[in-house]
């Protein structure tokens, strides 16, 4: 048991401002400090990074078991809430706002990914946005979005999520924007498009974020009490909040009233919930718009699009999973792993080197969300995934930055090949990530991945239904496409002949702090999966991060203790079949390697099969894969025309229908008005012009008075008051 | 000093106010007069209330007398150029558009 | 006379009358009266330079006499609070917003009549005083303490703020009066505005 002090709070409340402090000064004054403030926001970062890995240290790591950081007595008067509107502890709380940090193992451990790879990304943006026109605002943009994403791990009640959840799409579409602002970018059209679409997309799965949480906070409250007014469970009366832990434990209590049973509401609200997901992790049907963001700067997209905030749709699910349904965590587990292998079989298409990665980066968040989906081990194995993927994802994002940096910025495969001598250090990086991606024993993503197919297996075991069944074998296809597309997309940049002479020759290594960072990322894909691993390097047992968050304690309840997640929405996994979920997932985790491996060794690297012949023999359905399966296609001609033809709708019914009713309306009305124009005009004007006769009359003589000087009107009103004063007195 | 000395001072400051708006030509005089009005009112506030029950009352009244003098300065200053762009001149005595 | 003897004159009795008062105030309540008759009399000799001075930009600086010595009758009572927010307000902000209207509008010398200005003197400070024995009346029947049973006077400043903030006492109030100062200086920013398009039209006709 460990509890933060109010100094750890306040480091903790650093971290987040520390690069809003960043944003507002290199926003005002970027422009005019020297090397353009860069260097003020990089020595930032470097401090919040210092913060996060020492908080890391001194609070999370060493701590095998649960790590309950949130406790009431660190909530007393002077812990670390801010309280808005009412600065007292007496106010009620449904009258207040209260928001607060919630430092738990997960959070912990996302902080300092978030944090380290928030510093690498600085740093390799100083080189490789060198000489952008926009330069300060590029900088002043990423911080306040690495602000927007600390802060939203850190809050405690999920409307601070939502709202730093806002802040980061709105910041997402500032930066994938970035050369939209640019008038001598080339591609200054496609970067207005992808940041709207971006803006757009996210949009729809934030909306339903919104009602999802504003159903929980109406609707939990009230089934709570109406439960407690029955005698149904033991308790005080709540009032509505938005913090995770009150959420939990009305969630828990509600349930286990019902024996387990989830009422019908709280499948729609975590359904809306599961809706953020999906627009922010980039999940079917609302992937479509992260393909496109790569418009943006690559670090852009290594941080945003790979490491953090696609990451925090899986983080909402990670905090708001005791809340989900079986039903809902059915189609949890169905949409994640149908993203994971339709967005794989699309990477395998794809010939621009960051749109690999795109497509790589949705179907890796298809396993998380699966994983967590499958509950237990898997959500674990998620969060995992999530962490180790935030580390070799960047770097692989970085590393085709320097590539496309070091090919004066070319992106196509197909131009490539042979940089492996021009690039030894980014070519080095890209492999090391490339093998933990694919699951490499002893590399980072080996761990979790591998725990993912592990928890498949195991909830398959444990039941036998359909989302699970299909995740069964969605997840390991995928998995084999994954070593596939990425090696596809090591042979054909670092090997082989090059391809166009003229992009080789003038092919060079990045500067030292593009390269810094990539080793730094990579050293992480390499050993941030086991490293301070207590025991054998090989087992998947006792890595940091199982250690850290353990589903069993993951969810504490203001009541103390933390929720039987076995007796909620949970698959209870027995020993036997745990045991044997992961000797299978050994097996078949090392055998879709080898397969995807030798597959893509065979046709790009020794070149024993041409590819076109492939790709002929399978027709029509590669062109459907080349073509993104048609959901671009498909949303333009049900969302996009369907809402002009609901408009073009509209206005047939406007011009016809409402029109005509007006007309109608206004002819009735003016035969109407001639016949009161007659009455009017002879009887009616006759004594209104007789009164106001009158009255001007009588007014001539009162305008003598009003001379329309204020001062006069002054000394009447002072004379009036004294004469007032004088007739009080003498009566 | 007890508080009709303070109240015989607010009532000399209200009169000069009062005189001050009548008496002058400019329209700026217009705006002094009314400062000096809600000073002595300030006073007897603050008079009253110091001489009365020991509460914050008057005090928060004159302190919002003050917030309310700010506003209608700057109010009155912004009127004061508008009726010079439309008279082309600041005597009060040219501002009779109301005549009519 | 000429204007300068006028002048010499006004302001040789107005140093004659502080004196006057500063003095009898020592004798008759010691230090504090002396304070007192200091204070009014500025006040009072402030407002009468304003109306007296034929520019517009001297009788804006007497004013700050006025100010000033209300800011000082204040502190006599005890409000040292609303003494520095009269000085900071009225002096630092509504005596330069007076300014910025002087500057912004033509001088127009020669309009002083002092004829009028004693008339309406006369009349409303006769006025007045018949009114004032039975204001006098009126505040017998308040509850004011003699002077000999008031408490001593302590520093304002933090009671008034947290009166402010208090939610039961004037918060809602002090976040009103934040909201009025907000429109009127953007009310204040749209009336001043150069309305070029309006005049046109009739400068066209």
């Amino acid at each position: 048991m460990n509890t933060l002090t109010p100094n750890d709070y306040l480091l903790l409340l650093a971290v987040p401002l520390i690069p809003l402090l960043g944003y507002v000064v290199q926003i005002f004054f970027g422009r005019n400090l020297p090397r353009k403030g860069d260097w003020m926001l990089l020595g930032g970062m470097f401090i919040v990074m210092c913060i996060t890995v020492y908080m890391f240290f001194a609070h999370a790591m060493g701590h095998v078991g649960p790590l309950p950081f949130w406790n009431e007595s660190a909530m007393t008067p002077d812990g670390p809430v801010f309280r808005w509107l009412y600065n007292t502890s007496d106010v009620p709380g449904d009258q207040n706002l209260i928001a607060g940090i919630l430092y738990d193992g997960l959070a912990a451990a996302m902080l300092m990914v978030v944090g380290v790879v928030s510093f690498l990304v600085h740093l390799f943006s100083s080189g490789y946005m060198a000489g952008d026109k926009r330069y300060h605002i590029f900088f002043a943009n990423i911080s306040l979005f690495t602000f927007a994403m600390l802060g939203l791990i850190l809050s405690d009640n999920i409307l601070f999520l939502f709202v730093f959840w806002e802040l980061m799409g709105f910041m997402s579409y500032l930066l994938i924007g970035h050369f939209a602002q640019d008038p001598d970018s080339p591609r200054i059209k496609h970067a207005a498009a992808a940041c709207k679409k971006a803006f757009l997309t996210t949009r729809v799965g934030d909306t339903c974020l919104f009602f999802g949480m504003a159903m929980f906070y109406f609707l939990l409250p009230r089934e709570y009490n109406d439960l407690l007014a029955q005698g149904a469970i033991e308790g005080e009366r709540v009032i509505s909040s938005f913090r995770f832990v009150d959420l939990w434990t009305m969630g828990g209590q509600i349930v286990e009233a019902n024996n387990g049973e989830y009422p019908f509401w709280m499948s729609v609200a975590g359904l809306f919930t599961f809706g953020g997901t999906v627009g922010k992790s980039a999940q079917f049907p609302l992937h479509i718009w992260l393909p496109d963001a790569m418009e943006g700067p690559t670090p852009v997209s290594a941080m945003i699009h790979a490491a953090t905030m696609v990451a925090a749709g899986v983080f909402l699910l990670g905090r708001m999973f005791p809340m989900m349904s079986p039903e809902v965590l059915q189609i949890v587990i169905a949409v994640g792993a149908f993203t994971a292998l339709f967005a794989a079989t699309i990477g395998c298409t794809v010939n621009d080197i960051k749109g690999v990665l795109a497509y790589s980066t949705i179907s890796q968040l298809g396993f998380m969300v699966a994983a967590i989906g499958t509950g237990g081990l898997g959500i674990v194995a998620g969060l995992f995934h999530m962490v180790t993927h935030a580390f070799f994802k960047a770097c692989l994002f970085l590393s085709a930055g320097s590539v496309i940096h070091g090919c004066h910025h070319e992106q196509d495969m197909q131009k490539m090949g042979g940089l492996r001598k021009k690039m030894p250090i980014t070519f080095m990086c890209m492999l090391i990530c490339t093998l933990a991606i694919a699951g490499m024993p002893l590399f980072a993503g080996y761990y979790s991945k591998d725990r993912i197919i592990a928890s498949v297996i195991d909830s398959t075991l444990t039941q036998w239904r359909g989302a699970n069944v299909f995740a069964l074998v969605a997840l390991p296809l995928a998995a084999m496409l994954t070593t596939f597309y990425m090696f596809r997309l090591i042979f054909l940049t670092f090997f082989g002949e090059p391809r166009d002479q003229h992009i080789h020759d003038h092919a060079h290594e990045s500067p030292i702090p593009m390269t810094a960072a990539l080793i730094g990322l990579a050293s992480l894909g390499m050993f941030g999966g086991h490293f301070w691993l207590a025991g054998d390097p090989l087992s998947n047992n006792g890595t940091w991060f199982t250690n850290l968050v353990q589903w069993q304690t993951m969810y504490v309840t203001s009541r103390g203790g933390s929720l039987d997640l076995t007796s909620m929405n949970m698959i209870a996994v027995t020993e036997h079949t745990a045991h044997t979920g992961h000797v299978w997932a050994v097996g078949v985790s090392l055998s879709v390697l080898a397969l995807g491996f030798f597959a893509a060794l065979w046709i790009y690297g020794l070149k024993k099969l041409d590819p076109a012949r492939i790709t002929s023999k399978l027709g029509l359905v590669y062109e459907a894969v080349r073509d993104k399966y048609y959901v671009d296609e498909a949303v333009n001609a049900s969302v996009i025309r369907g809402t002009m033809g609901l408009a073009k709708g509209q206005k047939w019914i406007d011009e016809n229908v409402i029109d005509g009713t007006v007309l109608g309306v206004g002819r009735l009305g003016r035969g109407l008005g001639t016949l009161c124009a007659w009455i009017d005009k002879n009887i009616v004007d006759g004594a209104v012009n007789w009164v106001g006769n009158t009255t001007q009359a009588l007014g001539s003589v009162a305008r003598l008075m009003q001379t329309g000087r204020i001062q006069q009107y002054v000394s009447f009103a002072v004379g009036g008051a004294l004469l007032l004063a004088a007739f009080h007195i003498l009566t | 000093m007890g508080v009709e000395a303070y109240m015989g001072v607010a009532g000399v400051l209200f009169v000069l106010g009062i005189v001050c708006i009548i008496s002058r030509r400019n329209i700026l005089y217009v705006l002094m007069g009314i400062e000096m009005i809600l000073n002595a009112a300030n006073i007897n506030f603050v008079a009253i209330n110091r001489f009365g029950n020991g509460g914050l009352e008057g005090r928060m009244f004159a302190i919002f007398v003050i917030i309310l003098a700010a506003a209608e300065a700057a109010i009155a200053l912004a009127i004061v150029l508008n009726v010079f762009h439309l008279f082309q001149s600041i005597r009060p005595s040219d501002a009779d558009m109301l005549r009519d | 006379m000429s204007i300068l003897h006028q002048q010499r004159a006004f302001y040789g009795l107005l140093t004659l009358a502080i004196l006057t008062s500063v003095g009898y105030g020592l004798v008759s309540h010691g230090a504090e009266g002396m304070a007192f008759g200091f204070f009014s009399s500025f006040t009072i000799a402030g407002s009468l330079m304003c109306i007296w001075e034929r520019s517009v930009v001297r009788s804006a600086f007497s004013l700050m006499a006025t100010f000033m010595g209300v800011a000082g009758l204040f502190l006599l009572l005890g409000s040292d609070f609303l003494a520095m927010a009269q000085i900071l307000i009225y002096v630092g902000g509504i005596l330069a917003l007076i300014l910025f209207g002087v500057m912004l509008t033509p001088p127009d010398l020669g309009e002083r009549s002092l004829p009028r200005i004693g008339g309406t003197l006369v009349l409303v400070l006769g006025g007045a005083s018949l009114v004032w024995k039975h204001v006098m009346d009126a505040t017998e029947s308040l509850a004011v303490l003699p002077v000999e049973e008031l408490t001593p006077m302590t520093s304002q400043d933090q009671s008034v703020g947290l009166a402010f903030l208090h939610p039961e006492q004037y918060v809602v109030a002090f976040e009103l009066a934040a909201f009025l100062l907000t429109v009127a200086l953007v009310a204040a920013v749209y009336i001043a505005r150069r309305r070029t398009a309006d005049f046109e039209p009739e400068e066209a006709a």
